[in-house]
């Protein structure tokens, strides 16, 4: 078995073009991994300029509400350009410029990786070319203005359907065109080996505050924690220090879109099955002949076809459960916290939000539940207006 | 011996693209036909796919109309068999991993050697991921053509070592389509293929005109084009067939002209 398996996922399924830029990188991160200089200079980072630690807030009127656990939010939406993603970028840019490397290119979904890469290449000099899905640059139009503003060029993708997928495809493509002085900060943990690992070490840190922060507040482990899976980086970094816990529930939430029984689902766990896509190994929504399935969701975020290889690992060994929320209970929960916590969360989140709220009630009250609130919803607000049929202008 | 080596018997093979199902199977198999009668030494039979990250806008629409004319695997099948019947020429299958896998890696090769494939090639899977179909073409006696790139250095001695039936190099860093010059340093990449292994070195990715096929057929045994006829069957559709046959022989006349001047 080759290299970056997680089960018999992950591999590295990509051109023999790319094979040495994915070795060099390799080669670099096993180095700086252990850099202690590196690793200072990352931390200082994510502390000084990203904001972290994030906090841990214990939502006490949603507990009462729900008459359950215990339901506390891990505040990821309070980092720097207002979502997880941050963490992945600062590492992975700060690798490049390591590498000696000049320009970062990225795919976007919603914006928000487009808009923290933007923000680090600014950051640390660097040239910056985002991709992102000609559906989603009109669905996400703030954000394609925030990356313009901190001098990212965005290209509107418009082969196959014009979302996350093809934003992907289309960044593997440029980098396949220039690799030399490039380097693309994938944004999931996805795509060849060593992305999915590299990614998940980077927001790794996300579980290793909570347990630090869960121990200080309640003196123990959570007993589940919840998080929305697209690509599945929120959720592999509010996992990973918990998965030699066995006594903590991990639970990702997919995105069911109009619902799993219809065809505008991005539930890729619930309704794909393994197959070989975006240089990995791992579960996606095909049709009987391998082809990509057109996937749908409300959020830009959670609209793609596969998962990242540990998650579809994780799903294999049983150590984690995947559960689908439509889009209609995605909205109800992003209802549901604005007004009960004040808590504006990204659509994306907001997937997570929907589960805890079925959850947390079938808990005891003295059972602990962790929400990775991935996101905040400014981003969202327009859109979710006018599902709920208001025409409002960003 | 396989069955591909022939292709590269009879002096500098020219080697055509098509995607199937583009824009119906039944033009297809015309193609296929008027494609070997015009001198082709070997046909690449696209398989569609979906999202093709290794390919340029010109075969990526192409991958897209096929898809949407309801091209499947096993209707593409079916064409080779009535195909075989009477097309001698080698020909290979060029696809992307999914669709080999998601139709069961074992039951995609058996089928393919069956119905009188020789081989095939599968851009997204690179020397660290061979293990998963090579041993398998192996055993129904397909050849699973080994690709090398302008960024692959040292790479190359290791990958034509092992490589089977031809090994094919990739021009250009990029995606496929038209390039108006080819910087990469060609015959290098070429002679480092034959000082490593003992198979044949085709040159593929941004050949479209006679003149930069004699070039590349000056070093390499075999000069590969897609984007050029699979834009000849988008502009004419269903009557691409005298297009395509003309663009062909244009193409191995070119082809066999570098041979001669080499032989000087």
């Amino acid at each position: 078995m080759s290299k970056g398996r997680f089960g018999i996922h992950g591999g590295q399924y990509i051109p023999e073009t790319l094979m040495n830029a994915v070795m060099e990188l390799e080669e670099a991160y096993r180095h700086y991994q252990c850099d202690p200089q590196f690793q200072e200079e990352l931390t200082g980072l994510l502390n000084d300029y990203a904001g972290r630690p994030s906090r841990l807030y214990f939502a006490e009127k949603m507990t009462k509400d729900l008459g359950g656990a215990r339901v506390y939010l891990k505040r990821e939406d309070l980092n720097h350009t207002g979502a997880h993603k941050i963490n992945n970028v600062l590492g992975q840019v700060l690798l490049a410029k390591k590498m000696g490397k000049t320009r970062v290119i990225a795919e976007t979904g919603a914006g928000q990786h487009g808009v923290a890469t933007a923000t680090a290449a600014a950051l640390m000099d660097m040239e910056c070319e985002i991709f992102m899905g000609k559906e989603d640059t009109e669905r996400q139009a703030l954000n394609v203005y925030k990356m313009r503003l901190l001098g990212a060029r965005v290209h509107p993708v418009t082969s196959g359907t014009g979302t996350l997928k093809d934003a992907v495809s289309e960044t593997m493509r440029e980098w396949t065109s220039r690799i030399a002085d490039t380097h693309y900060v994938l944004g999931s943990v996805m795509g060849p080996h060593p992305f999915p690992t590299i990614v998940r070490d980077f927001q790794a840190v996300i579980s290793r505050e909570i347990k630090e922060q869960l121990m200080e507040k309640e003196g123990r482990l959570p007993d589940a924690v919840l998080a929305c899976v697209g690509g599945g980086s929120n959720a592999i970094g509010a996992f990973y220090h918990f998965i030699e816990d066995p006594s903590v529930c991990l639970i990702g939430c997919e995105a069911a879109g109009r619902g799993v029984d219809t065809f505008e689902t991005a539930a890729t766990m619930t309704t794909g099955r393994p197959g070989i896509f975006h240089g990995m190994k791992s579960y996606f929504c095909q049709d009987k002949y391998g082809q990509i399935a057109p996937v749908y969701s409300i959020s830009a975020g959670l609209d793609y076809p596969g998962v990242g290889p540990e998650h579809a690992w994780l799903h294999d060994i049983g150590r984690a459960e995947y559960v689908a929320v439509t889009d209609d209970e995605a909205v109800d929960a992003f209802e549901y916290l604005s007004r009960t916590e004040g808590i504006i969360p990204a659509i994306e989140s907001a997937h997570a939000v929907a589960y805890a709220r079925k959850l947390a009630p079938q808990m005891g009250r003295d059972k602990i539940v962790v929400i990775n609130l991935s996101g905040r919803g400014d981003k969202d607000c327009a859109a979710i207006a006018r599902y709920r049929g208001e025409e409002i202008f960003e | 011996m396989s069955h591909i080596k022939k292709a590269f018997e009879q002096g500098k093979a020219f080697i055509a693209f098509l995607t199937c199902g583009d824009p119906d199977l039944e033009t297809t198999e015309q193609l296929i036909k008027g494609i070997a009668d015009a001198g082709a030494d070997l046909i690449e039979l696209g398989i569609p796919f979906s999202d093709p990250t290794a390919e340029g806008p010109v075969i990526q629409e192409a991958n897209l109309r096929a898809l949407a004319a309801g091209t499947t695997t096993d209707k593409i099948f079916d064409m080779v068999r009535r195909v075989r019947q009477t097309v001698g020429v080698p020909m290979v299958f060029m696809t992307y991993a999914n669709v080999v896998f998601s139709y069961g890696t074992e039951r995609f090769l058996e089928t393919a050697a069956g119905i009188g494939m020789d081989g095939v090639i599968l851009p997204d899977v690179p020397y660290e991921e061979k293990e998963e179909f090579a041993p398998v073409c192996q055993k129904h006696g397909l050849d699973f053509i080994s690709l090398v790139a302008p960024t692959s250095n040292d790479r190359i001695k290791k990958i034509a070592k092992e490589a089977s039936g031809f090994v094919y190099c990739v021009s250009s860093l990029g995606v496929t389509g038209m390039r108006s010059e080819i910087t990469s340093d060609v015959g290098s990449m070429v002679k480092l293929v034959h000082e490593s292994g003992s198979v044949p070195a085709a040159v593929g990715f941004g050949i479209s005109t006679p003149e930069q096929a004699a070039q590349m057929a000056k070093t390499a045994d075999g000069v590969i084009v897609g984007s050029a006829i699979v834009k000849l069957i988008g502009q004419h559709g269903r009557e691409a067939l005298p297009f395509v046959a003309d663009y062909v022989r244009a193409m191995k006349e070119a082809v066999g002209r570098a041979e001669t001047r080499a032989q000087e």
